[in-house]
This record gives structure tokens, C-alpha cells and sequence, in this order.
């Protein structure tokens, strides 16, 4: 009877999660279908406390107690501007778990164990060891706890297949003796290093990337866990995290013209080696100051905002929906174009805005806004670069060629928000800056944003 | 063949949801995908239905160790990602609705 009662809850358990991710297709619906989830969650815990096998509580209460302080500390206190980091470390939390349960569970059973539930721990410790040191790894580069940029070193790739290769044959040949408690152990130690080794080379732009994999694998590891002990709810629900973070990786290696098969085996590190890109000698840009793009925006009908990760930097997204706010007063019309990889992470730019009070219905994706460049009067870039280039359409040398970007040049005209000419994270000279009828804006974009509001009142 | 069969229904189980949740999740838009991925991040905290039975069975002093660090992580991702979730979501409001 008990045993009943527990897969009901897992059941409804497991319908609950799939109702809530359902939620989440429009902003509407979304905070109520959490609410299902968050239901789910319950129903599942209250399904597993009732395992005949559960006698003891004291231990399980310090870990929701403990786990429930710091979850809800990091929740209220982390900036929104984090949560790409935030992101990251929880990955390693819920590799962690897996991790130690499957370690847990071969210890118990040892030799015992049949080969199919030896390749399920196999797995679910694989996957989830290495999620565990790379989402620290990527952790660390977005704190900045580490230099952010790759680091690659000679026969990089050759030691990092090989070393995988060993590891996979490890967890081969475990599954046929799976009494080798030694090798078990070295297998957990080599995905470790492979973990760390595989994020290594990985750098900035491709942060989005390297998040949604992990997001994938720590969903695999899961669904292992649940393979191998016997558990539906954990089948689905690992299931499901994984082919959210596989179809967010691939998304989001689209938007960066990078392969499909360069997500599958992580190599995305080295990006491929053109001629020489196109220099900036000889080139001059056209400055303007504040008061100038105070009168261009304040006559402007149609405005489309290009936001990029340098207006997360100097955390000017309040100063860019006060600007939004004077064009609109003046009647004038103001949109968003935020690209996929706006941000460190899937989404990022749009949370961004959001909490700035900027309206989800003025924020448009790349393919529904990109016609509409052509109609504005001006485009106001803050911060983005990459995204913005034109040589990713026309300059085959250029590392970011094929990647595609919001249509920026067609505007009629483009003001350029950017703190100096720095080029940026792809180190590549940006045809944009340079153009007839592009004006720079030069300094710190919140500073020059907040001046820029106060000066269109004066208009 | 039992042990087969088993495996081959828990199978079932992961590919039709890994299906499902691929037909779900593009349904998803860009404008919410750091939302989904922290709420995904929460549901991966089933994890916590493992690591329960580890911390609170009998089965020696190690699995008890392992098992409650296991009930803290998974804890800290279910209550904080869900938290976070709606934090994020409340963020979201459509123009003339809720201005400040």
C-alpha cells in the first residue's frame, strides 16, 4: 500500500514538472507554472520520506536546513547581474549530489552490483564529477576568480580526448568487474581533471555555451541516478534538465555559428584560424557629445535600443529606460534587439531589462526585429560589439564570419555607446564604428546615458 | 532478462520524456530562457529524492556522510533555484501595466 501511495506522488510528481516547464512558454503563465513545479518538488520529497528504508531524520533535517539557508541566502542576495555565476555553482550543487549518492550507493553494494545498475553509477559519477569541477571552473572565470579568457597550451585537444578515452574505458571495464573499487575511484579522480581541463580552454564569449552544456550534463547525471536506483521521478526530471540545457546549447552555438559538433565535444575553445582580420589603420571615427545625441534621439520616431553585456558592466540599464522613457515622451517609438548571446548567458539581457523596468513586450528577438532596422531613425548600440559587426556578413577572414547579427547599419542613423575603441571580446576591428552614418559616444555608458536623459528634457 | 526488461522500461521512461521535454522546451522564449534555465537548475535538485534515502537509511557511517552533504546541495539548488525563479519572473510585466 505504501509502496502505491509513493509512486502515485512520484507521478504526479513527475506531471507537475512538465506543467510547470509548460508555463513557462509565455511570461503570463509562467509564474504559475513554477508554482506547479515547486508542488512537484514537495510531493516527490514527501513520496521519498515515506521509503520503508528512511529510519533515521535527524541527519536529512540539518541537510534542508543548511541547504534551505544558504539556497534562499544566494536567491535574495544575488544580483541579477550574477546569475550567470549563480547558475553555474548550482550546476556543481546538483552534480555534487548525484555525485555522492552514486558513490553512496556502490559503496553499499560494492560487488554485488549487476552490470546494468554498474552503468548507470558509472555514468551518473562520470557525468556528474566532471560537471562538478567544470561548473567551478566556469564559476571561477565569471567571478573573475580566474582569468576569463582561454588557456590553451600545445597538444591541448590530443591530452584532452586521450584522457577522456581512458576514462570511458575505465567505466567500460567496470561495468563488466564492477568489484574494482580502485578503478571506480580513479575514474571519479580522472573526471575531475576532465572537468577542469575541458573548461580550461573556454572563454568569455563562449560562457553561454560552456552553461548550457553543463546545465545538460548535470541533468544526465541525474536521470543516471535514477536509472540506477530504480526511480522514475528522477528518470523524468533528468531528463528533462538535460535536453533543456542540450537545446539551449544548441540555440545558442547557432547564434554564434559555431557547429553542432563542437557543442557535443566541448572543443569550443579554439576558434578557427583565418587570414589576418581587417585593421582599423587609416580609419576615423566620428565623435559626438552628449548634447548632439540629445537633439538626434529627441527628434527620433522610431528608436531600437541594441543592448550588450558592456551595459551590464557599468550597470546602466536604469539610464537606458530613462533615455527609452524621453524618446516615448516625446512620442516617439522605442524597441529592444536582443540578440542570443547578448549576455553570459542564454536570456541574461532580457532578465537585465526586465529588472530595469523596461516592458517585456518592448524586447524583441534577433529574427523579429532585424526588417526593422531599416525603418529607424536611430539605433542606440550600449555596449555590444560582436553582434553588431557587419564583417560577420561580408568579411570571410574574419573569426565572427556567419555569425548572424542584428542589422544595425541599416539604420538611418547609429549612435555608439562604448567606454574607448577597444575592440572586443572576439579582438576584432568592428566596420560599424567606421561607417558614414555611425557617431560614437564615447565613455562610461551609464554616465553618459544618465547625462544624455537629462539633457533631452532641455531639448 | 528480467534485469533487461527493467532497464529497457526505465529506457522508455527517459526517452519519451527527453522528447517531451524537447517539444516543451522550444516552446520556451529567448525573452525566458535564463528563468527556464534556473528553474531547470531547481528541478535538477530531484536529486534530492537520492540523496534522502542515503542520508537517512541504515547503511553505515559513510553513506549517512555522503548522503546528507547530498540532501544540502540538492537543498540549496531546489529552494534557492525556485526562489530565484520567481524573483526573476516578477521582474517581467507588460507595458501600461505596472509602471513604477
Amino acid at each position: 500500500m505504501r509502496d502505491v501511495l509513493i509512486q502515485v506522488l512520484y507521478l504526479a510528481s513527475s506531471v507537475l514538472f512538465i506543467l510547470g516547464l509548460k508555463g513557462l512558454s509565455s511570461a503570463k503563465s509562467a509564474r504559475n507554472g513554477m508554482f506547479l513545479a515547486e508542488l512537484g518538488m514537495l510531493l516527490a520529497v514527501v513520496g521519498t520520506l515515506l521509503h520503508l528504508e528512511v529510519v533515521r531524520f535527524q541527519w536529512i533535517l540539518v541537510g534542508l536546513t543548511v541547504g534551505s539557508v544558504i539556497g534562499a541566502a544566494m536567491a535574495i542576495f544575488m544580483p541579477m547581474t550574477a546569475m550567470p555565476q549563480r547558475i553555474a555553482i548550482s550546476h556543481a550543487f546538483g552534480a555534487l549530489a548525484a555525485t555522492l549518492v552514486g558513490i553512496s550507493e556502490y559503496s553499499r553494494h560494492g560487488t554485488d552490483l549487476s552490470h546494468g545498475t554498474m552503468a548507470a553509477l558509472g555514468f551518473e559519477v562520470m557525468f556528474g564529477s566532471l560537471t562538478v569541477t567544470g561548473s567551478l571552473m566556469a564559476f571561477s572565470k565569471l567571478q573573475e576568480l580566474m582569468r576569463g579568457a582561454p588557456i590553451t597550451y600545445r597538444f591541448q585537444n590530443f591530452l584532452n580526448i586521450s584522457l577522456f578515452i581512458a576514462t570511458f574505458g575505465l567505466f567500460i571495464f567496470l561495468i563488466f568487474e564492477p568489484s574494482r573499487a580502485d578503478l571506480f575511484y580513479l575514474m571519479i579522480g580522472l573526471s575531475f581533471l576532465i572537468g577542469v581541463l575541458m573548461v580550461l580552454p573556454i572563454g568569455g564569449a563562449d560562457m553561454p555555451v560552456v552553461i548550457s552544456l553543463l546545465n545538460s550534463y548535470a541533468g544526465l547525471a541525474s536521470a543516471a541516478t535514477g536509472f540506477a536506483i530504480g526511480n522514475n521521478v528522477l528518470i523524468i526530471a533528468g531528463a528533462l534538465d538535460g535536453t533543456s540545457g542540450f537545446l539551449l546549447s544548441i540555440i545558442m552555438s547557432k547564434a554564434m555559428n559555431r557547429s553542432f559538433a563542437n557543442v557535443i565535444f566541448g572543443a569550443f575553445g579554439a576558434v578557427a584560424e583565418g587570414g589576418p582580420a581587417r585593421t582599423a589603420e587609416g580609419l576615423t571615427v566620428r565623435r559626438m557629445t552628449v548634447e548632439d545625441a540629445a537633439v538626434q534621439l529627441a527628434y527620433a520616431r522610431s528608436v531600437i535600443v541594441v543592448p550588450g553585456y558592456g551595459m551590464a558592466v557599468a550597470r546602466a540599464q536604469e539610464a537606458v529606460r530613462e533615455v527609452a522613457e524621453q524618446v516615448e515622451k516625446r512620442g516617439g517609438e522605442v524597441k529592444f534587439a536582443i540578440h542570443p548571446v547578448a549576455g553570459r548567458m542564454p536570456g541574461h539581457m532580457n532578465v537585465l531589462l526586465a529588472e530595469a523596468n523596461v516592458p517585456y513586450n518592448k524586447l524583441f528577438e534577433m529574427d523579429e526585429i532585424n526588417g526593422q532596422f531599416a525603418g529607424a531613425d536611430v539605433a542606440l548600440v550600449v555596449g555590444a560589439n560582436d553582434v553588431v559587426n557587419p564583417a560577420a556578413r561580408t568579411d570571410k577572414n574574419s573569426p565572427i564570419y556567419g555569425m548572424p547579427i542584428l542589422n544595425v547599419d541599416q539604420a538611418k542613423s547609429v549612435i555608439v555607446l562604448k567606454r574607448s575603441m577597444n575592440p572586443g571580446f572576439a579582438g576584432i576591428e568592428n566596420d560599424l564604428f567606421y561607417g558614414p552614418k555611425t557617431s560614437m559616444l564615447f565613455g562610461d555608458a551609464r554616465d553618459s546615458l544618465t547625462k544624455l536623459a537629462v539633457e533631452m528634457k532641455n531639448v | 532478462m528480467n534485469q533487461l526488461l527493467m532497464l529497457f522500461m526505465q529506457l522508455y521512461v527517459f526517452v519519451l520524456a527527453g522528447i517531451l521535454g524537447y517539444v516543451v522546451i522550444s516552446r520556451v522564449p529567448a525573452l525566458l530562457h535564463t528563468p527556464l534555465m534556473s528553474a531547470s537548475n531547481a528541478i535538477s535538485g530531484i536529486s534530492l529524492v537520492g540523496s534522502l534515502v542515503a542520508a537517512g537509511s541504515d547503511y553505515g557511517v559513510l553513506s549517512t556522510v555522503l548522503g546528507t552533504v547530498a540532501v544540502t546541495a540538492a537543498t540549496i539548488n531546489v529552494v534557492g533555484g525556485f526562489m530565484i525563479t520567481d524573483r526573476m519572473l516578477k521582474m517581467f510585466k507588460r507595458d501600461g501595466v505596472d509602471k513604477p
